[in-house]
C-alpha cells in the first residue's frame, strides 16, 4: 500500500497553500490531500473553504461528488475491479461472484465512505481501458489483466494478508 | 554496442507484465555477460501478443509475444537475443496482417517509437505539423482543420473545424484549449494509447489550437483510472517546456502557449464537455445548458476548445500532410480514419486505425476474428456505455456517423465490445440503467430518477410481473429520457435499453425478433 501520514492539519494546511494559487484549485487540492493522507477527514473542508474563499457546503459539495476521494481512513488494501461492459464480455460478472465470495465482502462503491473495511476494501471501477484484457483491476494501484479466479487468489495471496 | 530491446510500458502490457518482463530479460542479459537496452515504448495494439518483445536485429525489429514473466529464461536459451525461431516469434510486427490492413495517421508511431523521446519523435515526423502551422497562420490553420473534414471523435462528430473557427472569432484576452481525455466509456482506449505511446503528438495538436484560435493556456483533463496516461502526459510536458513546444514564443515564433495536466476523481459524468469544464474550474460536474456553447463561454466563462484526444491527435498530421491528405479517406461525411478499439470478447482484441466506411462485420469478425471464447457472437455494443447492442443481422452497417444514426445507434468513441452467445441482454439493458444511475450528476430528473425507475421496470419484466404493461413503461420511459436530459448520459442511455429489447425481445420474455431485411 502507498505510504500514507497520520492526519494532521498543519500538514494539511501546507498541502493546500502549495495548490492554491493554481487556476481552479479545489480539484489538485483535494487530490493532494488524497494523495498525501489517502483520505479527505470533514475536518479538512473548513481549511479548504478558509484558503480558497469558498463556503463550506462548495466544498463538501466537491468532495462528496466524486468517487475517488475517502472520507474515512483508507483500508490497508484495495482492490477495484472493473465492472464495465468489456470485462462483463470477458467473465467479470463471475469473476466478481468469486472475488466477492473469497473477500467475503460485496463490491460496494459507498463501504469506504461507511469506513466498513480495515484491511482490504473490494470496490467497483467503471473501465481502466485494458479492454481487450480483461477481466481487470486495480489492486493497491496496480493493473492486472486477464484474470481467472485461480490468479486472482494468487494476487491476493500476493499482497493482500 | 548494446543490443537494443522494446518492452512496452503500455498500462496493459504492465498489467500482463511487462515490468517483470523486462525485470527477466535484465537477469538473464547479466548471465550471459551481454549489454542490453530495453526502450520502454507504447503498445502498438495487438493485445493477444502483449507482452510483446522486439528484438532489434539488422534486418529489422523482430517480435516475440505473448512473452511472460516465466517464458523469459527459455526463451533467451532458445535464442531470442539473435532473432531465433520460437512458437512464440511473431517475425516483424508490422508485417502481421491485422497491422498491414491499417491505415495509421494517427497511430503511425505508436509502438515505434520511445514516447518520451522528443528527438525520436521528430526523427518520425514530429513538429512539421507546428512548424506549418506557424507558417501558415491561425486564419489559415483553422481552414485547414475545416477543410479536412475532421468531426469530434468524443462521440458527438461535431465538425472541429467549426468549434475552432467560431472560438478564432470570439474576442476575449484569455481563451483556453482544453483536451477532453476523460475516456470513461467501457471498451474504449485509444485515448490511453495516444497519452502513454505518443504524447507529443498530443501537445503538438493542442499547441496548433492554441496558434489557431489564439489561446496561450491549455488543460488536458485526463481520468484517474489512468494513472500511466498521467504520469506520461506530465513528463512529457516538462520536455516539451525545455525543447521550446511549449512556454514564449513556441518554435521560435510570436506564438505562446502552456498546458497542464489535471486529474479527474472517477466521475464518468465529467467526460460531457461542460461537466469536465465544470470539474476543471473546481466545482462538482454538473452539466451544464447549452447555450451558451463553451466556444463562447467555457472554461472560467472564457472561449474555450474543447476537443478530445483523439481529435487534437488527428491535427498534426492534418496540418503536415495538408489536409487533403486525410480528407480523402473515409466515407461520405465521415472524412479520415478512425483508430477502431477492438475488445471484449473478440480474439484479435487491439487497435485498429482504418479509414471509415468499414462494416461492423468485417471489424468483429474478419479484423477481430470473432469472440475469443469461440462461439458465435450475439451482440456488440459499439460507443460505450451509451451506445446500442447491434446483432449480427446489422453487421453490414458501414462504420460512419450517419449510418449508425440510421439504425438507432451511434459510433461513439469507436468502442467495439464483443458479447458471444452466452450474453444476457435483459442483464445488459439492466447494467445501462444501474450505470446511469450511479453516475448521473443529478441536475435533471429523467436521467437522475429514470435510471432508477428503469432498473426496478427491468426487474419487473425479469421477473414476469405484468410484462406487457411494464414494457410499454419502459419505452415510454426511454422516450422521456432521450428527448428530456440535458446531456447524452440521460439522453443516450436508452440506446443500448431499446436496442436490446428491439434485437433481443426473446430475453425480455418475448418472442425472438424477426430476422431483420440488410437495408
Amino acid at each position: 500500500m502507498p505510504d500514507y501520514i497520520a492526519w494532521s492539519p498543519e500538514q494539511a494546511v501546507a498541502v493546500i497553500a502549495a495548490e492554491a494559487d493554481k487556476e481552479g484549485a479545489l480539484m489538485p487540492i483535494l487530490h493532494a490531500l488524497a494523495r498525501t493522507f489517502g483520505w479527505i477527514p470533514d475536518e479538512a473542508v473548513p481549511l479548504i473553504a478558509g484558503i480558497l474563499n469558498l463556503s463550506r457546503a462548495d466544498v463538501h459539495g466537491v468532495l462528496t461528488f466524486y468517487h475517488d476521494f475517502r472520507r474515512s481512513p483508507p483500508p490497508r488494501h484495495v482492490v477495484k475491479l472493473c465492472r464495465a461492459e468489456a470485462c462483463q464480455a470477458r467473465g467479470g460478472d463471475a469473476l466478481a461472484a468469486h472475488a466477492e465470495r473469497t473477500l467475503g465482502q460485496k463490491i460496494d462503491a459507498h463501504a469506504h465512505s461507511a469506513g466498513g473495511h480495515e484491511n482490504v476494501s473490494l470496490e467497483p471501477v467503471y473501465c481502466l481501458g485494458l479492454c481487450a484484457s480483461g477481466p481487470n483491476a486495480l489492486v493497491d494501484g496496480r493493473p492486472h489483466a486477464r484474470l481467472t479466479a485461480d490468479r486472482f487468489d494468487a494476487l491476493m495471496a500476493e499482497t493482500v494478508r | 554496442m548494446s543490443l537494443r530491446l522494446y518492452v512496452p510500458g503500455d498500462m496493459c502490457s504492465v498489467a500482463l507484465g511487462a515490468d517483470e518482463v523486462c525485470g527477466a530479460l535484465a537477469i538473464e542479459a547479466a548471465k550471459k555477460s551481454m549489454s542490453i537496452e530495453i526502450v520502454r515504448n507504447g503498445s502498438r495494439g495487438l493485445f493477444p501478443i502483449e507482452p510483446l518483445v522486439e528484438i532489434e536485429t539488422a534486418e529489422g525489429r523482430i517480435g516475440y509475444g505473448p512473452v511472460f514473466p516465466e517464458d523469459v529464461p527459455a526463451l533467451v536459451a532458445a535464442g531470442l537475443f539473435e532473432g531465433a525461431p520460437h512458437a512464440k516469434r511473431v517475425g516483424k510486427p508490422e508485417e502481421l496482417p491485422f497491422f498491414k490492413s491499417q491505415t495509421r495517421l494517427t497511430f503511425a508511431r505508436n509502438g515505434i517509437t520511445d514516447p518520451q523521446s522528443f528527438d525520436d519523435y521528430v526523427a518520425h515526423g514530429g513538429m512539421k505539423g507546428l512548424n506549418r502551422a506557424l507558417e501558415l497562420g491561425p486564419a489559415a490553420v483553422v481552414e485547414e482543420v475545416l477543410q479536412s473534414g475532421l468531426r469530434g471523435r468524443g462521440g458527438a462528430g461535431f465538425p472541429t473545424g467549426i468549434k475552432w473557427k467560431t472560438v478564432a472569432e470570439t474576442k476575449g484576452e484569455q481563451k483556453y484549449i482544453v483536451c477532453n481525455a476523460d475516456e470513461g466509456d467501457s471498451g474504449t482506449f485509444a485515448d490511453r494509447m495516444v497519452m502513454e505511446g505518443d504524447p507529443f503528438m498530443l501537445i503538438e495538436g493542442m499547441a496548433i489550437a492554441g496558434v489557431a484560435v489564439g489561446a496561450t493556456k491549455g488543460y488536458v483533463y485526463i481520468r484517474s483510472e489512468y494513472p500511466f496516461a498521467v504520469t506520461a502526459m506530465e513528463r512529457a510536458i516538462e520536455t516539451a517546456r525545455e525543447r521550446g513546444l511549449l512556454g514564449r514564443n513556441i518554435g521560435g515564433s510570436a506564438f505562446s502557449f502552456d498546458m497542464d495536466v489535471r486529474m479527474g476523481a472517477g466521475a464518468y459524468v465529467c467526460g460531457e464537455e461542460t461537466s469536465l469544464l465544470e470539474s476543471l474550474e473546481g466545482k462538482r460536474g454538473l452539466v451544464r445548458a447549452k447555450p451558451p456553447l463553451p466556444a463562447h463561454k467555457g472554461l472560467f466563462g472564457r472561449p474555450t476548445v474543447i476537443n478530445n484526444v483523439l481529435s487534437l491527435a488527428a491535427i498534426p498530421y492534418i496540418l503536415a500532410e495538408g489536409f487533403a491528405a486525410y480528407r480523402d479517406y473515409g466515407m461520405g461525411r465521415s472524412r479520415g480514419t478512425m483508430p477502431i478499439q477492438l475488445a471484449g470478447n473478440i480474439k484479435n482484441g487491439g487497435l485498429y486505425e482504418t479509414p471509415f466506411g468499414v462494416t461492423l462485420g468485417d471489424i468483429v469478425n474478419v479484423i477481430g476474428g470473432g469472440a475469443e471464447s469461440g462461439r458465435p457472437v450475439r451482440a456488440v455494443q459499439v460507443g460505450g456505455p451509451l451506445g446500442a447492442y447491434f446483432p449480427p443481422s446489422l453487421f453490414d452497417t458501414p462504420f460512419d456517423y450517419e449510418a449508425f444514426a440510421a439504425r438507432d445507434g451511434l459510433i461513439g468513441h469507436a468502442g467495439v465490445v464483443v458479447f458471444d452467445d452466452t450474453a444476457d441482454m435483459l442483464k445488459q439493458a439492466r447494467f445501462a440503467m444501474e450505470f446511469c444511475a450511479v453516475e448521473s450528476c443529478g441536475k435533471c430528473t429523467p436521467c437522475r430518477i429514470g435510471s432508477i425507475r428503469g432498473v426496478e421496470t427491468i426487474d419487473k419484466i425479469a421477473a414476469g410481473e405484468d410484462r406487457e404493461a411494464n414494457l410499454v413503461l419502459l419505452e415510454d420511459l426511454c422516450h422521456t429520457m432521450k428527448l428530456g436530459s440535458l446531456c447524452a448520459l440521460g439522453g443516450f442511455t436508452p440506446y443500448p435499453v431499446m436496442s436490446a429489447l428491439t434485437h433481443f425481445p426473446e430475453d425480455f420474455g418475448g418472442p425472438k425478433a424477426r430476422l431483420e431485411a440488410a437495408e
